[in-house]
């Protein structure tokens, strides 16, 4: 008889474990970012984004009735140490990985969590990132092969400009950048006048503005990181270089606008998120983050913020908490704000893991990011 | 032939920089036989104590004067008590050794306690250009040299020209014959770490609006100057004015005339073919061992 009882509340224990891991036990993503280092302003906007996603998430019951615990690395901006806090993560098993901003990072690590079957959503920006088949890496933002071409027409059809320098910072995310877009100048007849490349956390930029002057081209394309950006600005500035600044997200962002101060103002760029956007969620969104962190977040604080609700979207969708299937799902998956509003605009990803949503064209304009048009979604 | 006067107006003003804070490495050489290999992060933090300062309301040039006093107590007397005193009795390597844990020490708790994000500051220059001899130049560059060209000669007549700067050469140059002529060395080894500590602080005035306040930006410093100390002579303050000079100009040249690939490597090649071929630097004097 004691032992029918014993057997009895062994069973119980074990039914009850296996109910919490069901429905219970918190969702455990794990995010690996640029906490430190020159990605620092990266990756602490895309923590930011997560955090904020997660609390507002749990605050309403969580994913499918579970709550989610995000457990946030710092890579320091080193692709090597990204590797080993990947590694570290996935031991752990995730539901989902997230990060790292950078595209070097991006590169070393999307191995690590193919082989694991984990789904990883990153902010990397590079072109080739989502060319290599890996089936479980997805992006936040568009590829350099979604932005630069429309950075090229907007140079060809708006500026009219026939010679173009380009200024990049020489890792992956920079030469990627340069690639597309010096192949899309080609195409369109437009001449480089210079092709400069420059050093991450680089801080004396009056050479490579001295070259700028000196091949006196009709625009400058400008593809370096946060802080350098706001350096050659202030150094483009001080030199007196006149000629149209143009560039992607990195050259007008809200940090940027905080570093250069005036220097800032009259660049432009394309930038697949803003938190200026004439988009009633994301100014919601923008709210809600300064309200959480006193601070204006760039386009990283969006990105980690939809990380979280693409988890949240694939996972309704699934009905279930399966790691394994989630890629399947979000492949070819379109989330849009009807069912989901807090992932801001409506989104579809394509078998590569590339994104397709709404861009915008932006200019600085006294110490602010003004959308100055609208690109519609692709398909 | 315009680029090229540009690219050297601009890097005499870097230049300036980098003699500056070689400087403190030669002066605490002289007279302590002392390498901080902190010396980076020394020109980094006082920009930090100065941001601290003026976010709790005090005026920029009040926080300015609060971030150089605390410096000084920080940077030349509390280093010099609480590091230098204690290990330089064990020899220089272990506290070069010392300098070096410093150096990671400041670093990481002005991350913990400000951030890793790169913060503006403001600049003591207006921004803008003036003319002179038909080129435009900025006022910050010009700035920034003739602060530092008025501390170097502040520095060599406090040195040349007053009783209290031949102590401190005395003491520097021979510290057993000083005391027993009656300069009070430890007194004059105090005030060279005192001037050092306000010398990172002027530096860091200077050079933190362009090359923003961030935790890691002592890195790039503390190593172009420690070059430049070596490339005009440790033993000489004029030869680290001549090396900061020098290695501001060519590193600026390099990039626009060589390659902005392999800048950095330029100022490395300079400093081994400058040990190679003279030893004491530009300026520097040789200095005889015994045995």
């Amino acid at each position: 008889m004691r032992s029918i009882i014993l057997a009895g509340l062994c069973s119980a224990v074990l039914l009850s474990g296996a109910a919490y891991a069901q429905s219970g036990a918190p969702i455990k993503i794990a995010n690996v970012a640029e906490l430190s280092g020159g990605g620092a302003t990266v990756g602490n906007n895309w923590k930011n984004g997560i955090d904020l996603a997660v609390e507002e998430i749990n605050a309403k019951g969580g994913i499918l009735g579970r709550k989610i615990e995000v457990s946030h690395a710092d890579s320091q901006s080193n692709p090597g140490v990204a590797r080993a806090q990947v590694q570290k993560a996935l031991d752990g098993e995730p539901y989902v990985l997230l990060g790292p901003g950078y595209s070097g990072s991006v590169k070393v690590t999307a191995p690590l969590a193919a082989e694991a079957g984990i789904t990883q959503i990153m902010g990397g920006e590079a072109a080739e990132l989502t060319q290599a088949g890996n089936k479980f890496l997805f992006r936040t933002s568009f590829g350099q092969q979604s932005s630069m071409p429309k950075v090229a027409k907007y140079v060809n059809d708006e500026l009219k400009a026939k010679s173009v320098a380009v200024v990049w910072v020489n890792n992956d995310f920079g030469r990627g950048g340069r690639d597309v877009i010096t192949k899309e100048f080609n195409r369109l007849g437009i001449k480089v006048a210079a092709d400069l490349s420059t050093e991450a956390g680089q801080a004396d930029f009056a050479a490579d503005v001295s070259k700028i002057k000196a091949a006196a081209p009709d625009a400058v394309f400008i593809y370096v990181n946060e802080e350098e950006s706001a350096r050659i600005l202030k150094e483009i500035k001080r030199q007196g270089v006149t000629a149209p600044l143009i560039g992607e997200t990195t050259l007008v962002g809200q940090k940027v606008i905080e570093l250069a101060g005036d220097a800032a103002n009259g660049a432009r760029g394309h930038v697949g998120l803003t938190t200026d956007a004439p988009v009633e969620a994301i100014k919601a969104f923008r709210d809600r983050f300064v309200k959480k962190y006193n601070y204006v977040p760039d386009h990283n604080g969006l990105k980690g913020y939809l990380a979280i609700y693409m988890v949240k979207a694939t996972t309704e969708k699934m009905g279930k908490v399966d790691s394994k299937a989630f890629a399947d799902t979000l492949h070819g998956l379109t989330i849009k704000t009807a069912t989901e509003p807090n992932i801001l605009m409506d989104v579809t990803f394509d078998q590569n893991g590339d994104i397709d949503r709404q861009g915008f064209l932006v200019e600085v304009v006294e110490g602010k990011q003004v959308v100055k048009q609208v690109l519609p979604k692709l398909n | 032939m315009s680029n090229l006067l540009d690219l050297i107006v601009a890097g005499l003003a870097t230049g300036a920089i980098y003699a500056l804070v070689a400087v403190g490495f030669t002066l605490l050489w002289q007279t302590s036989q002392t390498i901080n290999f902190a010396q980076g992060e020394f020109v980094m933090l006082p920009a930090f104590l100065m941001l601290a300062v003026m976010h709790l309301g005090v005026p920029f040039w009040l926080a300015v004067l609060v971030g150089i006093l605390l410096s000084a107590l920080l940077l030349g007397l509390g280093f010099k008590l609480l590091l230098v005193d204690p290990m330089l009795r064990h020899g220089v390597l272990p506290l070069a050794i010392a300098t070096m844990a410093l150096a990671i020490g400041i670093k990481e708790a002005v991350k913990q306690f400000f951030s890793a994000e790169a913060s503006p500051f403001p600049s003591i220059v207006p921004a803008g250009d003036i003319s002179v001899l038909g080129r435009a130049i900025s006022l910050q560059s010009l700035g920034v040299l003739a602060v530092a060209i008025l501390a170097v000669i502040g520095l060599t007549t406090l040195l040349n020209r007053t009783s209290l700067g031949h102590q401190m050469q005395a003491a520097a140059q021979n510290p057993t014959v000083a005391r027993i002529i009656g300069v009070p060395v430890e007194r004059m080894i105090l005030l060279t770490f005192l001037i050092n500590a306000v010398l990172v602080a002027l530096a860091s005035l200077l050079i933190t609006p362009i090359y923003l306040a961030k935790f890691s930006s002592g890195e790039v410093l503390g190593q172009a100057a420690f070059i430049a100390a070596i490339v005009g002579g440790f033993n000489q303050v004029r030869g680290a004015i001549a090396g900061g000079l020098l290695i501001g100009i060519v590193d600026n040249l390099a990039a626009a005339y060589v390659s902005t690939q392999y800048r950095a490597a330029v100022p490395m090649v300079l400093l081994i073919l400058m040990i190679l071929f003279r030893p004491q630097g530009l300026l520097g004097r040789a200095e005889e061992r015994t045995v």
